[in-house]
């Protein structure tokens, strides 16, 4: 996916592109709103992550400009002020959700998909492979005719998987994608989503292997 | 609020009371007035009568050669009747003789000239008025000073004046209750300004620091001018610890993301155990200090805002509604499912920013404990009061601190692995409170908490 991304702190820009990176998503980012809006007019986004305060204004300028011009690109706020009546205020200007700094990556892209299943037709990022296609924003799975509505952490799990075919995962990387930091995870429950996941791409040519003390690989066969 | 002022004494009453006072001292006073000057009259018309009387005796005496001879007229004593039938007493002296009437009757000094001398005296057991006047009668060979007394009790004359003092009586308490009327309605009238300005002031709302722009008496212009000024002042430096905040905020924040951001993206990339470890522990670290902060201001703004409830209609399950919408995708990540059942629309009087901030601390606690795959449900009812209950399908609550849980910061001994300050029963309590309801906890008999929101 290809975000547009306004922050004027550059050091948390960097962080948030680099970790976006990870997942394979394209970021332009931008400091300022005036250089927002010039990105705006030359790209197309799937969706902007947009911070409030800004040097050359306030995002609710942009968020209301943004808006009157027709433009239905998404708009994820990351907001540094946690009080309820802002929040109110940002989605009545047209924002499509809001997220306190600090946040949690796996929880931005949920926000993500679920912003982009709202808009429903805009987005269309489909990862095929091996005669398997995923639509992660509707966390489709479609092996020729036949099509499965994936639980959201199968759905995790096969688009880390999709994305790095021939990459060894270990247990623990896995597990700290799926599950929250404060969750008491065991190792199993990783294998229980593997298990799963087998059964759903047996009519498929890829494979899930095993490789014992290191991880887990998709293969295509 | 607790604070109360410091009162000394009560315009009202200050003002009632002066008019009032006036009142009841001017009525005492035209009371007087008027019954002197009325008992003035009645005692010149008493007056004018006996000197007519006395008159008409002393132009009767004649000086015969044997002496004084008084052949004194009948009117001189029937203009004297009255009413009240008083009775006259005369006394007529010849020199120091006396020739006819009572000789015991108090006598004043009278010129010679016939000038009338009046004078008040006791007699016979009876207030009297008489009236005096001599007269030198000239003979060929005597000069005889002959004085004439007449008096008269005063039986009528008290009767008129009591008759007047009732009527005045009457007049000024007449006036006196008048007064009293008038009084109260100017304090009313007076006061109503100030009255209708602590109105206005009251039923602002805890963000409005506006100035008064309702039109006030002269006399409140300065009050009301420095109350503007403190109220701009407060707005100021209110609007200043805002932005204070918001920066403060946005300056700790923003470097947490960027730790979290770089923590996150490492962890991709890291291998050994003990550097994931150490990794994990900075992302929780974050997470708590960062959520303990957003509950501790959320807090602080409920406590401020339950004093001034700013309450709307609302539909309690459109916002609960909109609160799954906002949820669902943390929900998904734990492909827990938020379900919502209601029976159509049930109308309600809230603040909608507390109610949102309460009901969403109830989830999101559900959240934290329920496992994974599992159903979230809320059910909105509308008899006998509205209220919802969160119910998860979680461990439930521990029985015996089940009474403890909404106190302030006190956590379920069963969320040692769980991050959260703890403050989230305790705000939706607050907020439940405020709304006159009230938040219960129970425990599901097929398992699972449940958390009762009643308004």
């Amino acid at each position: 996916m290809k975000f547009l991304l306004v922050e004027d702190n550059i050091e948390l820009a960097n962080a948030v592109s680099a970790r976006l990176q990870i997942d394979g998503h394209v970021i332009d980012h931008a400091d300022k709103i005036e250089d927002a809006m010039a990105f705006m007019q030359t790209g197309e986004y799937d969706l902007i992550l947009l911070d409030i305060m800004l040097p050359d204004g306030d995002g609710r300028t942009f968020l209301k400009h943004h808006r009157s011009g027709k433009n239905d690109t998404p708009v994820i706020v990351l907001t540094a002020r946690s009080q309820v009546s802002d929040r109110i205020s940002l989605l009545d200007l047209g924002a499509d959700d809001y997220m306190t700094k600090p946040f949690d990556h796996e929880e931005l892209q949920a926000r993500c998909r679920a912003v982009l299943r709202r808009n429903a037709g805009h987005a269309q990022s489909i990862t095929e492979l091996g005669g398997v296609s995923l639509d992660p924003v509707a966390g489709r799975l479609s092996i020729g005719a036949r099509a499965v509505t994936l639980r959201n952490r199968e759905l995790r799990l096969l688009e880390l998987l999709i994305n790095a075919p021939g990459q060894i995962f270990s247990k623990a990387k896995l597990a700290d994608r799926l599950f929250s930091y404060d969750e008491d995870v065991s190792e199993n429950a990783i294998e229980v989503y593997i298990g799963r996941l087998r059964k759903h791409l047996e009519p498929s040519e890829l494979r899930i292997t095993t490789l014992r003390g290191l991880g887990y690989r998709l293969d295509h066969e | 609020m607790s604070d109360t002022v410091n009162v000394s004494g009560s315009l009202r009453a200050r003002l009632s009371l002066t008019l009032i006072g006036s009142a009841a001292a001017i009525a005492v006073l035209l009371f007087f007035v008027v019954r002197t000057y009325a008992a003035q009259i009645a005692q010149s018309g008493q007056d004018n009568i006996l000197e007519a009387s006395v008159t008409s005796i002393l132009d009767a005496a004649t000086l015969r050669d044997s002496g004084v001879e008084v052949d004194f007229p009948y009117v001189a004593f029937s203009m004297l009747n009255t009413e009240a039938d008083d009775r006259v007493f005369y006394a007529i002296w010849q020199d120091e003789t006396l020739l006819s009437g009572y000789e015991l009757l108090p006598v004043a000094d009278a010129p010679d000239g016939g000038d009338i001398v009046h004078v008040s005296a006791q007699f016979d057991g009876a207030a009297v008025r008489v009236a005096t006047a001599a007269r030198i009668l000239v003979g060929a060979n005597a000069r005889n000073r002959v004085t004439v007394s007449v008096a008269q009790t005063q039986d009528a004359l008290a009767g008129t004046l009591n008759k007047i003092s009732r009527n005045v009586g009457l007049i000024g308490a007449g006036f006196f209750a008048l007064s009293v009327l008038v009084a109260s309605w100017a304090t009313n009238t007076a006061i109503r300004p100030l009255e209708r300005l602590t109105h206005s002031i009251t039923r602002r709302g805890p963000k409005d620091l506006s100035p008064v722009a309702r039109p006030v008496p002269s006399e409140m212009a300065p009050l009301v001018t420095s109350l503007n000024s403190f109220m701009a002042r407060l707005d100021t430096s209110l609007k200043q610890s805002e932005d204070f905040i918001a920066e403060a905020a946005h300056r700790v924040r923003t470097p947490l993301a960027t730790v979290r951001s770089h923590a996150e993206a490492t962890l991709q990339r890291v291998e050994r155990e003990d550097n994931r470890q150490a990794l994990r522990s900075m992302v929780r670290a974050i997470d708590e200090s960062s959520r303990a902060a957003g509950q501790l201001l959320d807090h602080a703004m409920i406590t401020f805002r339950a004093d001034h409830l700013e309450t709307e209609p609302l539909d309690l399950v459109d916002l609960v509604e909109d609160l799954v919408t906002r949820l669902t995708p943390v929900a998904e990540m734990k492909d827990i499912a938020l379900t919502v059942i209601s029976g159509g629309k049930v109308s309600i009087e809230a603040d909608s920013i507390l109610l949102q901030n309460a009901l969403s601390n109830l989830v999101e606690n559900a959240l934290k404990y329920a496992p994974e795959e599992s159903e979230i449900t809320l059910e909105v009812f509308d008899v006998p009061r509205p209220r919802v209950e969160v119910r998860d399908e979680g461990p439930g609550f521990p029985p015996d601190q089940m009474h403890e849980l909404a106190a302030r910061f006190s956590r379920g001994e069963n969320a040692k692995d769980t991050i959260g300050s703890g403050l989230g029963l305790t705000i939706a309590q607050d907020v439940a409170t405020a709304h006159g309801g009230e938040l219960t906890l129970t425990n599901l008999s097929e398992g699972g908490a449940c958390v009762t929101f009643l308004l």
